[in-house]
């Protein structure tokens, strides 16, 4: 029966190539290896994203008078909808955790050198597009602390000189952060991210497949340790999805989601309005810019800078060229230490001063 | 010698000043101001009072000619200068203008103008007639001159104020040595429910003395008239003991109906001890052991005891399911329900009725049962979750060991 099948496949599809291409493809079996892993995690993650995902759109209803009473409804009387909603969002925060640890790995391995610079820019697009579904996704239930956050997140985007008032009013869809902003983001949050997504996971995970894994710049070739990508690489991957699975299921049992509030317009913004955790660096940041700085208002050089960083962050295969000759740029680390020390300080001092 | 001297220095001076305003003269004001104490104060408590801002001067009250300069013309009967009027011409002074709607309405046209008229009505004014000017006239609580609206926190007859200013007279043992009434009901009042809220919560919307007397036209209530003043507020308990037994036997045995058992100045917060038979109870003050009121009093608190005890075992419950970090809020808006049901039972109560008590209580015991069993099921789904979670680790743990000796086969091979 399984030869049968099999064979029916591959006399209409190259499945044996495909399968031998796996088998003799390497994994550089290194000192840095476990690195490797998490784009894999990373990937598991959003899988079970999609999964939950679709399971909550079958009570998710959206709009400013029913989003928060359904996911109250789905949270409270439907089997499991706790456990749902709960894994939806502890794995979209270990998701983003995920790619953030993948992204700086592949930055210090300096992985996205010649010839693999799209593969780094593609994967900095989808890290874009991860908190992208993060900032839509929290404003869905419509409670009291997303419906704020998400006004402060909108008006930051608000003040980019030139586009600034126009993007306010398309994420908002008005000049307010109303039903219709919901709308919008829900809309951005299942079908437009989610489509941009995969189409840039395919284009990602095709380069991966094509060129496979980086190998250290100095590594010599002849003595280099490696291991088939199937099926240990990929059993390995199983075994740390596996792991993943369950912390995510400890998570959602010991800290379940909470929905909080409704949201109400009409009352003062609560003490201690803070973005998701991955935001708050540049949050953080933003509020420690003095109001002026040499005539500029000081959150547009803030937000200039966020974004000039970022964009010298996607290019920096483009003008790391040490690298490709043999020798690692000193510079290009310190840079990278410096970033993640500032990340990791600026979160925490957001998180002690809210 | 030389103080008529000043005076008559001050009054020429003022006379200056007058000329530079002919349109509004108020040589009274001028000259008052310019005496030093203690002749300026009321002159400038009245410009910056009620009356004052409305352009009402000393005259208005006082008579006299404003616009002279010299005192023996402006303060001169013959100018209608009155004096300072006698306690017993004040209602009528005062009343000239408060009692004339027409003249009332060009200020503002729902202020009330039946001041007077209740006064009239009242023991104060009563008394007034007859002659006792110890009693309190309008000055005695609004004061004469600095007169603040009533709704000013600062205003001798602003809610809160009320009792201290009634006490200045009625807690007053030598002042109302005469009248043999108590003096003690301030001290009483001050302890009451009502006076907590009032004094200390600073509740506006409890009772302070003239919501129960009246103000102006203030009395004592009577037997017949104080289940009236109490269902002003208290309405339900008050349509029900109307409707209830015990309203024709009170009134024959000439008991007052609220203050038989709550008391008046001194009323409590009531509790469920005072129904029953038990040894606080107010029905053990007529009734005794095999009568029919002993008989309705237990089936009674019954009734609330059970309500009272699903209530707290439902808060209970509610409380342990919460604290396993579960969805309780839909519980905690039935728990409204039952104590609403609660509180509903010990008002109809009044309707000494204790079939109808009885409805009630089950309405609210079906609503609490409900709640604790939720809150069961709420507490069970924890450990349910919990015992699952164990279960699904144990499988995952599995399948990674089991995973982990294939992987260490494999690379061995």
């Amino acid at each position: 029966m399984k030869r049968t099948l099999a064979q029916w496949f591959q006399e209409r599809y190259p499945v044996e190539s495909v399968v031998e291409y796996s088998q003799k493809k390497e994994v550089p079996l290194v000192h840095g290896t476990i690195w490797y892993y998490f784009g894999g995690v990373t990937l598991f993650l959003f899988i079970v994203q999609v999964i939950t995902g679709i399971l909550l759109l079958f009570y998710y209803r959206t709009g400013a008078e029913q989003a928060y009473e359904s996911v109250k409804f789905l949270m409270t009387q439907v089997h499991f909808g706790w456990l749902i909603r709960s894994i939806h969002s502890w794995s979209a925060n270990l998701m983003v955790l995920s790619a953030f640890i993948h992204m700086f790995s592949v930055f210090f391995t300096r992985a996205y050198r010649k010839p693999r610079e799209l593969t780094w820019v593609t994967g900095m697009v989808l890290f874009l597009l991860a908190m992208a579904f993060g900032f839509s996704g929290y404003l869905l239930p419509w409670n009291e602390l997303a419906y704020f956050a998400t006004k402060v997140g909108t008006d930051i985007v608000g003040v980019i000189p030139g586009i600034g008032d126009f993007m306010l009013t398309l994420l908002r869809g008005g000049e307010d952060v109303t039903g219709a902003t919901l709308s919008r983001f829900f809309g951005f949050h299942i079908a437009l991210f989610p489509g941009i997504f995969t189409v840039i996971l395919a284009i990602h995970l095709l380069f991966v497949q094509v060129q496979g894994m980086s190998k250290p710049e100095n590594a010599p070739e002849a003595n280099l340790k490696t291991m088939p990508f199937f099926p240990n690489f990929v059993l390995r991957d199983l075994l740390l999805w596996l792991i993943v699975l369950n912390i995510l299921a400890i998570l959602a049992v010991y800290f379940p989601w909470e929905l909080g509030s409704k949201a109400d317009p009409f009352v003062s913004a609560p003490a201690g309005i803070r973005p998701e955790w991955y935001f708050m660096f540049m949050f953080q940041t933003l509020k420690f810019i003095p109001g002026h700085v040499l005539g500029i208002e000081g959150e547009i050089l803030g937000i200039l800078g966020f974004g000039i960083a970022g964009l010298l962050w996607i290019l920096v295969p483009f003008f790391d060229r040490s690298t490709e000759r043999g020798r690692r740029s000193k510079i290009l680390t310190y840079v990278g230490i410096i970033v993640v020390l500032f990340i990791i300080m600026m979160t925490i001092i957001g998180y002690i001063l809210s | 010698m030389k103080k008529p001297l000043l005076i008559i220095v001050l009054m020429m001076a003022a006379g200056a000043l007058m000329a530079q305003t002919p349109d509004n003269p108020n040589t009274c004001y001028d000259c008052h101001t310019m005496m030093g104490s203690p002749y300026d104060s009321i002159a400038v408590a009245q410009s910056k009072d009620v009356h004052g801002k409305q352009g009402i001067q000393c005259v208005d009250c006082h008579g006299g000619d404003p616009t002279s300069m010299e005192y023996e013309v402006a303060m001169s009967p013959d100018a209608g200068f009155k004096g300072v009027p006698s306690p017993a011409d004040i209602p009528e002074l005062c009343g000239s203008c408060h009692a004339d709607p027409d003249f009332m309405k060009t200020y503002d046209p729902a202020f009330p103008t039946d001041q007077l008229s209740k006064y009239r009505t009242s023991q104060h004014g009563q008394l007034l007639v007859q002659g006792d000017e110890k009693v309190a006239e309008c000055a005695s609580c609004h004061g004469a001159h600095g007169i603040l609206p009533v709704d000013d926190p600062r205003a001798p007859v602003y809610a809160t104020n009320v009792p201290a200013t009634c006490n200045q007279c009625h807690g007053d043992k030598e002042y109302m040595a005469e009248y043999d009434i108590p003096t003690d009901q301030f001290e009483l009042f001050k302890k009451s429910v009502h006076g907590k809220a009032l004094l200390q919560d600073k509740d506006t919307g409890a009772p302070a003395c003239n919501d129960c007397h009246g103000n102006h036209g203030a009395t004592p209530p009577g037997v017949t008239s104080i289940s009236r003043v109490c269902g002003t507020c208290h309405v339900n308990n008050f349509t029900l003991f109307q409707e209830s037994v015990h309203k024709e036997i009170f009134d024959q045995m000439d008991l007052p109906e609220c203050e038989t058992c709550h008391g008046n100045h001194d009323v409590e917060h009531p509790t469920d001890a005072m129904i029953g038979t038990g040894d606080q109870s107010k029905c053990m003050m007529c009734h005794a052991e095999g009568d029919t009121g002993y008989k309705v009093a237990a089936s009674m608190s019954a009734s609330i005891d059970s309500l009272s005890s699903v209530y707290d075992s439902a808060q209970v419950m509610i409380h342990r399911a919460e604290q396993k970090d579960m969805n309780v809020e839909d519980l905690q808006f039935s728990l409204r329900e039952v104590r609403q049901k609660l509180i509903l039972t010990r008002t109809t109560i009044h309707s000494f009725d204790p079939e109808k008590v009885e409805n009630i209580e089950q309405e609210g015991l079906s609503v609490g049962q409900k709640i604790i069993r939720s809150a069961r099921d709420l507490i069970h789904e924890y450990y349910y979750r919990r015992r699952g979670l164990g279960a699904f680790t144990l499988i995952i743990t599995l399948l990674v060991v089991v995973l982990f000796f294939k992987i260490r086969q494999i690379e061995k091979e």
